[in-house]
């Protein structure tokens, strides 16, 4: 299994905190093109353009390979300090 | 060999911080430090044109505290630092609150000044937070900002063009 977390503005869009997705995904690449295929607006939200990616609380990219039990999180870019 | 002295105080936390305890705890006992350079963000009462009521800063708790830790880590591998104390606030903000902290101490100003705000820059770009500004009109996410994209990447530039920060 593996849990896909959402966060402020994207959360909102979403209409959801998070997914348990049983799906093995070869990276986070697979992940993302499978949520955004799910919703026609899911494929604007999660854009690489309009969305980060974290695995286990790690920044990352397309590319990084996925495991089942990881933690992934979709946050738009950030805007603390 | 003066590994033992290095010590990190990262918090994220809702309560309010003083800055001169911050610099108490950056300078007690400290002998070896000629430099101490700090950075104090506040909520601006203006933003894109309307009053700002309030300001909400949500998190990814998980993840907040490992992200800063880590760039605190980067920011010791590039310049011979000693203490670094971090500070972020989260949950509701009034305007002119302040909302992070971040000293770093070391023997020689150059070296604190350029960690200090290359931790800043890191954080703006990097660490899991949001603010939310409910302002005289309505309440909406504040947009992450090309110029600190820009000004994050700037530190990603080869070691003998950081000297432009000097």
């Amino acid at each position: 299994m593996i849990e896909v977390l959402f966060f402020a503005q994207l959360r909102e869009q979403m209409g959801h905190e998070k997914l348990a997705l049983q799906n093995a995904f070869a990276d986070l690449g697979a992940l993302r093109q499978y949520l955004m295929a799910q919703h026609r607006e899911w494929q604007d939200y999660l854009s690489p353009a309009h969305s980060l990616a974290a695995v286990n609380q790690c920044l990352v990219d397309d590319n990084h390979p996925l495991h089942a039990g990881d933690e992934v999180a979709f946050f738009p870019p950030v805007t603390g300090g | 060999m003066q590994a033992k002295q290095l010590s990190d105080f990262i918090s994220v936390q809702e309560a309010n911080f003083s800055q001169a305890e911050e610099y108490l705890a950056l300078c007690a006992g400290n002998r070896q430090d000629g430099a101490i350079v700090s950075f104090v963000g506040l909520v601006r009462d203006i933003n894109s044109q309307h009053r700002v009521q309030k300001l909400t800063l949500e998190h990814y708790p998980a993840m907040t505290e490992k992200s800063l830790k880590k760039i605190v880590t980067e920011a010791r591998s590039l310049w011979p630092i000693s203490r670094v104390r971090l500070i972020h606030r989260v949950g509701a903000l009034q305007a002119s609150e302040q909302i992070v902290f971040v000293g770093v101490s070391s023997r020689h100003r150059g070296h604190a000044f350029q960690a200090c705000e290359f931790i800043m820059d890191q954080l703006k770009t990097r660490a899991p937070f949001w603010k939310k500004e409910q302002d005289d009109k309505d309440e909406h996410w504040v947009q992450a900002n090309q110029q600190d994209q820009q000004k994050a990447r700037q530190w990603l530039l080869k070691p003998e063009d950081l000297s432009m920060f000097m």
